[in-house]
């Protein structure tokens, strides 16, 4: 017995590490990978799933009930919009724009605010002044008053919705990444990067970058479902993608004149953008706690 | 001190500079307003005429003084959709917004406040899990959703609650509801975590040493200094809000400024947008001034260098 609990307390490192990584995975959250993997598949291919067309109307299903309830068909599983178009369908396209306006935004604006981190933090001085100023000024600014100007002002289509948000996006991620540069600077490897006549450059590109990756990744994670629902608040407004283009936004509000007589209208669609945001945020909470803990203060 | 003060006040005064300039220079995408007006006949002499009398043919610099010292006026031109000067459809609907968000805030500080406090003493309990179910469905809940909903459940089933516009106390509920969770949901999250960080503190120990009851340890002591982390956050919720207002109004048919957002949208209404925007703009950017100052103030420990 004794000798069984030393040779468990004198456990190899590289066990102890396995054994933390099973743990890791047992935690992982299953059904909110879940809902991603449906979300994500039905969005990439959807012109395969579905024979009904997002944009042809007709008139003779309007406002058909989903399957389960009386009047429903499998036709259309979750029924159609006022227009006569099958919800289900227009759901997985919905879920095209979502994903597509989520990784251009996160492209763009993670990137841009990474690379400002990355210089703010190791430069600091004027530069990071000015920088983290105007970060701050973003963060505390309604942001969606923004996209909704320059929405009217140059008219609305996927490239300006995802300009617009990822304008405000940045500014995350230049505030953190540069926490974290500022801890990583004193650290001795820069040093000596720079002793053995390492640039400016490389050491930022290939000493820096690459310790930040683990909390980047975090955060676009978190973040994905920020952008849903912001995109998802535009397109209700009006202001994002115009339509017949389905989005899950607009959707909603195709729907709010008949919260009376046909709920699922608006209820399906809302009911995606919260699964899918929940799916999302859960995810990330998991990969943050596993990769790194100490954004948790964030 | 004072220098921080003076250095703050600098930093809102260009944030509002680039502001304008952002906007004037999105008013100029919108589109030439001279082809609009004029008819399909005109000669080039009448146009010129047309640009000489609107200022269009200045060059920039000057345009954009003239849109900043009328702004400075309260003059932001003629609304399109109803031809009217803009500032005489934001007045009446001042109030309207203001009552709102302020039915809005009292929701927050009741649901947010005991929530966050309860959670925290609680932790690890029901209340805690409960707690914590409410701040994820807060973050992803799409707030025109929820609105839509409880019209469908309050007004449509139930027939118990107004389901658009303004009146009675009952008009409140739903929309100051919806506006006030948000907020509440971040503000609990955080009132949680910073009551956690006091209640381990060497002088919450000192306190149960004392025989303190437990209540005054909870209320007196932890909750005042956990108060201050999320009063920093201030200005945040108060974008959080004025967001929150657009699509509540919207989704209520409030006759307020979110509404009136919402119209210029679907008018592509730009001049009485931008005027919109501009006030939003110094609104937000005092109201931060001023948390930032008062904290100066409140806080000892904060440095300004």
């Amino acid at each position: 017995m004794a000798t069984t609990t030393t040779t468990l307390a004198r456990r190899p490192a590289f066990l102890e590490r396995s054994r933390q990584a099973a743990e890791n995975l047992r935690r992982a959250p299953l059904i909110p990978l879940f809902i991603i993997i449906v979300v994500v598949f039905t969005a990439t291919f959807a012109p395969l799933l579905t024979p009904h067309s997002t944009t042809t109307p007709s008139l003779a299903d309007r406002l058909t009930p989903p399957v389960w309830q009386e009047g429903g068909s499998w036709e259309h599983p979750l029924g159609t919009d006022a227009l006569g178009r099958d919800l289900a369908t227009r759901l997985m396209y919905g879920g095209r724009v979502s994903m597509m306006v989520a990784i251009f935004t996160l492209a763009i604006g993670g990137g841009i605010g990474t690379a400002i981190g990355l210089v703010s933090g190791y430069f600091g001085g004027r530069i990071d002044a000015v920088f983290m100023r105007s970060a701050d000024s973003t963060l505390a600014f309604p942001i969606i008053l923004f996209a909704i100007l320059l929405v009217v002002a140059v008219g609305p289509n996927l490239a300006n919705v995802v300009i617009a948000i990822a304008l405000v996006l940045w500014a995350r991620y230049a505030r953190v990444i540069r926490g974290e540069v500022l801890a990583l600077r004193e650290r001795d490897f820069i040093a000596r990067a720079r002793v053995s006549g390492c640039s400016h450059l490389r050491i930022v590109l290939f000493h820096l970058f690459p310790n930040t990756v683990n909390t980047l990744l975090v955060l676009l994670t978190l973040q994905v479902g920020w952008v849903i629902i912001v995109e998802a608040s535009l397109s209700f407004l009006g202001a994002g993608i115009p339509p017949p283009t389905p989005a899950w936004g607009s959707m909603v509000s195709d729907g709010r004149e008949y919260v009376d007589t046909a709920w699922w209208v608006s209820a399906i669609p809302g009911l995606a953008i919260m699964l899918t945001v929940v799916a999302f945020n859960l995810f990330g909470d998991w990969l943050r706690d596993t990769l790194d803990p100490k954004l948790r203060q964030v | 001190m004072q220098r921080y003060i003076v250095m703050r006040v600098g930093q809102s005064v260009v944030a509002l500079i680039i502001l304008s300039m952002i906007i004037f220079a999105l008013g100029r995408f919108t589109g030439d307003p001279i082809i609009l007006l004029l008819p399909q006949e005109a000669s080039l002499e009448t146009e010129l005429a047309l640009r000489a009398h609107y200022g269009l043919d200045q060059p920039w610099p000057i345009q954009y003084w003239k849109f900043i010292s009328n702004a400075v006026q309260f003059e932001f031109g003629d609304s399109i959709k109803s031809k009217r000067p803009v500032m005489d459809l934001i007045g009446p609907k001042v109030m309207n917004s203001l009552r709102l968000g302020l039915a809005g805030m009292v929701i927050t500080l009741i649901i947010g406040i005991p929530l966050g406090v309860l959670a925290a003493v609680k932790r690890d309990t029901f209340f805690d899990g409960g707690a914590k179910l409410i701040a994820i469905l807060g973050q992803s809940l799409p707030q025109f959703w929820v609105g839509i909903m409880l019209i469908q459940f309050f007004t449509v089933q139930l027939d118990l609650l107004p389901a658009a516009g303004t009146g009675g106390i009952t008009h409140y509920i739903m929309p100051a509801f919806t506006l006030g969770w948000w907020v509440a949901a971040a503000v609990m999250r955080l009132l949680r975590s910073s009551m956690l960080d006091a209640l381990d503190g060497e002088y919450i120990k000192m306190a149960r040493i004392k025989g303190l009851p437990e209540y005054k340890i909870v209320w007196k002591h932890t909750f005042k200094n956990a108060l201050i982390p999320v009063l920093t956050f201030a200005g945040t919720y108060l974008a959080t809000f004025i967001t929150g207002a657009i699509l509540v109004e919207t989704v209520f048919a409030w006759p307020g400024l979110g509404r009136l957002v919402y119209d210029s949208i679907i008018w592509r209404d730009f001049p009485t947008l931008q005027t919109l925007v501009m006030m939003i703009a110094v609104v937000v950017i005092t109201v931060n001034l001023a948390v930032d100052i008062a904290y100066a103030y409140i806080d000892p420990r904060i440095r300004y260098d």
